[in-house]
């Protein structure tokens, strides 16, 4: 047990599990998934939201198991290595509007930082704004951490509190079962599906299931954080969770080069647009509030899969800000940004620069 | 007598920050960090060791570690 746990907090266990991510993306896109979209927390939040009915974007209703499996993964991971620790209590408000604002953000650009690495990987060229975006975001966020930015210190929980976020998965995914797609139909039962469109486009439901089990399992084990990545290099000069972002990458170009899924260009590509300014803008509004709140959306699933009830919040942050984005026309679509999409990326940028700069706290 | 540097209960990376600004400040000695997550002890001990300190002792009490840091 203790050799695992070592190797997974080694360069070479971040980078192996980047690239299992990386390769089975690529495989979920062969498998059904969408265009470069073969795993992407933001859009599979968003579809997770429409398929429950908290928007009713017609295109964009999946209940996408990988976002089940990520938290029941992690959790399982969290309970063999004893690294369950139920946790609430650190601004909580603070980070369901963090979360919220980083879902709109993430759907002006079109994607969570895993996407923008995965549509790079598949030669989409929109995804080197997005991801410039995402450093600059990040970087705006490491001067309030250097400046004090602090949400405060959470609590140890009763171990039922740290249940809740898996429990409410696991009733996700009886609903899955229970309302299967019905052929050309938008409703079945209580659940709603894409007749076309992205949210018509997914892998089969067990597979999608293991590899989100397996991709939690493995990234609860590693602390596998693409908004970490940028934010130790900047801060730290450390490259640890960089070599796993880059692994995850690399793994995913070779792949989609196997299977032909690289198609280099700028217009065209899948549930992407070509707006620059907003593909970087959107990202630094989604990079600042991943700092903020101290993950990337990955990252706060698999934290809340091992019982930390603060990113649970923002998760549910997440899943309203979908809501909102697609019920106020906030989200981007391959046409270009959406009617206030750049209304909500400039109140985006206000609201956090207002969290940033008044909330601070020296802790030492 | 060493430091002691409470990081229980802050999330990433606040436990770092505050560990690494107090090894500057210190440059050699003994300092004791208290930390409540397994990401925490790993992320501590691993930027304690760029600056050069040892992890030395590593106590595990109830759910939560306290990692002693040296530099000579």
């Amino acid at each position: 047990m203790s050799a695992w746990r070592d190797f997974f907090a080694s360069r070479l266990g971040i980078i192996s599990v980047g690239a299992f991510i990386g390769v089975f993306a690529s495989l979920l896109q062969k498998w059904g998934n969408p265009g470069n979209m073969g795993i992407c927390v933001a859009c599979m939040e968003r579809d997770v939201a429409g398929a429950i009915g908290f928007h009713r974007a017609a295109m964009v209703q999946y209940l996408r198991p990988e976002i089940i499996g990520f938290v029941l993964g992690a959790m399982a991971a969290a309970f063999i290595f004893r690294e369950f620790r139920p946790r609430a209590g650190s601004a909580p408000i603070v980070r369901f509007v963090l979360g919220m604002l980083a879902m709109i953000g993430a759907l002006v650009f079109l994607g969570c930082p895993w996407r923008a690495l995965l549509r790079l990987a598949g030669g989409d060229g929109n995804a080197i704004l997005g991801l410039l975006g995402l450093v600059g975001g990040v970087w705006i966020g490491t001067l309030f951490l250097k400046g004090s930015y602090n949400l405060g210190r959470n609590q140890s929980t009763f171990a039922s509190g740290g249940w809740l976020l898996p429990i409410i998965m696991l009733g996700l995914l009886a609903l899955r079962l229970v309302f299967p797609q019905i052929p050309d139909k938008d409703l079945s039962g209580i659940i709603f599906y894409s007749v076309k469109g992205p949210g018509a486009q997914f892998a089969p439901l067990p597979v999608s299931l293991a590899v989100g089990l397996a991709v939690g399992f493995l990234a609860q084990r590693s602390r596998f954080c693409t908004m970490g990545a940028i934010r130790d290099l900047v801060l730290f000069r450390q490259m640890h969770l960089l070599s796993g972002m880059l692994a995850l990458l690399v793994a995913a170009f070779l792949v989609n080069l196997i299977l032909g899924q690289f198609k280099p260009g700028f217009a065209g590509q899948p549930v992407a647009h070509t707006m620059g300014l907003w593909n970087f803008a959107g990202m630094v509004v989604a990079g600042l509030a991943f700092t903020l709140a101290g993950g990337c959306p990955g990252r706060q699933l698999f934290l809340a899969g091992e019982g930390d009830g603060d990113a649970a919040v923002f998760v549910l942050g997440m899943l309203v800000g979908a809501a909102v984005s697609h019920n106020f026309g906030l989200a981007s679509s391959p046409a270009g940004v959406g009617p206030y999409g750049i209304h909500a990326v400039l109140l985006s940028l206000a609201a956090l620069l207002f969290i940033g700069f008044t909330m601070r706290q020296k802790t030492s | 007598m060493s430091d002691i540097i409470d990081a229980r209960g802050l999330s990433c990376p606040q436990p770092v920050l505050i560990t690494l600004e107090k090894l500057k400040t210190l440059n050699q000695g003994q300092v004791v960090v208290l930390v409540d997550t397994d990401t925490s002890r790993e992320n501590v001990l691993r930027a304690a060791a760029t600056l050069g300190w040892q992890a030395g002792d590593i106590q595990v009490e109830g759910s939560e570690y306290r990692l002693t840091l040296k530099k000579e």
